[in-house]
């Protein structure tokens, strides 16, 4: 999505293939067979297609781990081929799937790679793997000394995105980047991923065999076909509301009009403001808010406004003061740049049919419901159809 | 044989500091022999195999017959002791050697690559480190195997235990053979047992905390 376009600087640079072959010695037909495709700076492009259109072949000559047989890449307008290998691939950032940290090496070390063969000083270096452990989400103290194998497959996820931002790259590959983690840690991975790069503006090239998740994270998606033959290259607003072609339409598969929930996100709604509290409130203060304002539940905050429990005003109705939570808390919440689908996966669990949406740092911002989502879904799909169709909203 | 060790202890100790670094210095040259070789071949999965073979059947060959090819060779004394030590002490450090390196997930191989490190930086700091652990296992079966060897070896006058077990054996019957024969051979195994504790503590020291079992 590229709601924030304006609002950051753009850190990417442009990367043009043009007219790239590559034949393996051997095979009659060539794995690209003349792939011509123009990525602008600062946006994500997602290469997907059925496994063996040469999509990672693709991917990787751009980094050159596999050399074109013709044609020319330039990235920032510079033609790699005549560059250094070792030198280009430092400028380039390179994520793939399970992160592939190496197993003897700790997090620290992992990351400080690539600044170390830049050259880098040292306090530089361990300045910047703090700031990149931040910025994905681990607490430098806890995780910098620890190895690979002492954390979960997400957290070696977002230690892989972290070593691949080391060096402030201008361009980023990532192979299959979140194959290999369960679906919820795949999710919130992808969330990071788009809060993270509406920060950098960096250009992100990124292979994936999901279409849905080609829709999440792409500015645009590319689609190919075997030999690396481009199917269709657009938004993906505009490739789910008119496939080019029959390939296209069955590989984006039954449901396009479900799958515009993954276009639209949480900070898009307008987020309901049902009545807060914060631990330790006067109950009856907080009982008499909740009646002038029609509702029967009330968020509790602790002391950082971060939502804790999300109580019925009847449990309150005995007590003096607002209780911290129990420990098995029900309490789900979704993050602002988590899709409508999501949020729609976390109301269907919530004994509220609603659920609690945060920002920055975990911090409180309303609640979303069905009707607020029912909208939003309306409202798009006027936008893309010009009239509403009544059986793809039913 | 208190009296024997007592009387001989100065030859004993010097014979035991000699058939210690003997085994010592083959095998550390048997390991960069090895893990060179292995370097070169482990690419190549039909070469790598190849090596592995000639490692098996290097290993057949015994002692004794290879020592007695090796005497026209490099005459009598140390050089043919070192060559038929080291010989038998590369061989299963190559095999381990070329495991170990194949064993490397080729995803890290190429995420080294992919990072802008160069080949032989993403030997170096990669590959050979991560094999470290399997190729040490070699070491720590060659050295043993090695210390046999060294004693073997004493047949054609090289240094060490082996002469007092060899002494021992020519004077079947006399006073004080058995003395001798037993002494070489204890004094080999409690130096075989001191250089495993040594290579296990240089393991432990050696290998990284992140892939330790």
């Amino acid at each position: 999505m590229s709601d924030n376009t304006n609002e950051t600087e753009v850190s990417g640079v442009d990367i043009d293939l043009i007219d790239v072959v590559k034949r393996y010695p051997g095979q009659k037909r060539a794995a690209v067979e003349g792939l011509s495709l123009h990525i602008p700076a600062g946006e994500i492009v997602m290469f997907v297609g059925p496994s063996g259109c040469g999509k990672t072949t693709s991917l990787k000559m751009i980094n050159r781990l596999i050399a074109p047989t013709s044609g020319t890449i330039r990235i920032g307008g510079e033609e790699i081929g005549k560059q250094d290998d070792d030198d280009l691939r430092r400028r380039i950032g390179y994520v793939i799937q399970g992160g592939s940290l190496f197993p003897h090496m700790t997090v620290t070390q992992n990351i400080a790679l690539v600044p170390g063969l830049l050259g880098w000083d040292k306090r530089r270096t361990a300045e910047r793997v703090d700031e990149l452990l931040e910025l994905v989400g681990l607490d430098p103290a806890r995780y910098r000394g620890r190895y690979p194998r002492e954390l979960s497959g997400g957290q070696q996820q977002r230690v892989g995105v972290a070593r691949g931002l080391a060096a402030d790259p201008p361009v980023i590959l990532m192979d299959e980047p979140f194959g290999a983690v369960d679906p919820i840690t795949r999710q919130r991975l992808q969330d990071e991923l788009l809060s993270i790069q509406e920060e950098l503006r960096k250009t992100i090239v990124c292979v994936t065999h999901d279409f849905d998740e080609a829709v999440k994270l792409g500015d645009r998606i590319l689609i190919l076909t075997e030999g690396a033959n481009i199917a269709q290259y657009d938004v993906p607003e505009a490739i789910l509301a008119n496939p080019a072609d029959r390939f296209v339409a069955d590989f984006v598969g039954a449901g396009a009009a479900l799958k515009q929930l993954t276009l639209s996100r949480v900070s898009e709604i307008d987020l309901g403001r049902p009545t807060v509290a914060q631990i330790g409130d006067s109950a009856a203060d907080v009982l008499r808010a909740a009646q002038s304002a029609g509702d029967d539940s009330v968020v509790i905050l602790d002391a950082k406004r971060r939502p804790v429990d999300w109580m019925w005003t009847r449990d309150l109705l005995d007590l003096d003061r607002v209780p911290a939570p129990h420990d098995d808390t029900d309490l789900v919440t979704i993050d602002r740049r988590a899709t409508l689908n999501d949020a729609l996966d976390t109301m269907l669990v919530s004994s509220h049919g609603s659920a609690v949406v945060t920002g920055r740092r975990d911090e409180y911002l309303g609640v979303v419901d069905f009707q607020a989502v029912l909208t939003r879904i309306q409202d798009t799909h006027d936008e893309h159809h010009g009239v509403p169709d009544p059986e793809a909203v039913a | 044989m208190w009296d024997y060790i007592a009387e001989r202890h100065a030859q004993l100790l010097y014979q035991s500091y000699q058939h210690l670094s003997l085994v010592i210095q083959c095998v550390l040259l048997a390991t960069v022999l090895a893990v060179g070789l292995a370097v070169f071949v482990h690419r190549n999965p039909r070469i790598a195999a190849l090596a592995g073979g000639v490692s098996a059947i290097g290993l057949t060959i015994p002692s004794f017959a290879l020592l007695g090819l090796l005497i026209p060779l490099a005459g009598i004394g140390t050089a043919t002791s070192v060559i038929a030590v080291t010989f038998y002490a590369t061989l299963p450090i190559l095999r381990n050697a070329v495991v170990g390196l194949a064993g490397v997930d080729s995803t890290l191989i190429e995420s080294a690559r992919g990072m802008g490190m160069g080949a032989v930086r993403t030997l170096l700091r990669v590959e050979l480190p991560l094999a470290w652990p399997v190729i040490l296992a070699g070491v720590r079966v060659s050295a043993q195997m090695s210390m046999g060897i060294a004693a073997i070896a004493a047949y054609v006058l090289g240094p060490g235990l082996g002469s007092f077990i060899f002494t021992g054996l020519t004077q079947i019957g006399g006073k004080n053979a058995l003395n001798s024969a037993l002494v070489g051979t204890l004094g080999v195994v409690l130096l075989a047992l001191i250089l495993d504790a040594l290579l296990l503590l240089a393991g432990r020291l050696t290998t990284s905390r992140g892939i330790r079992v």
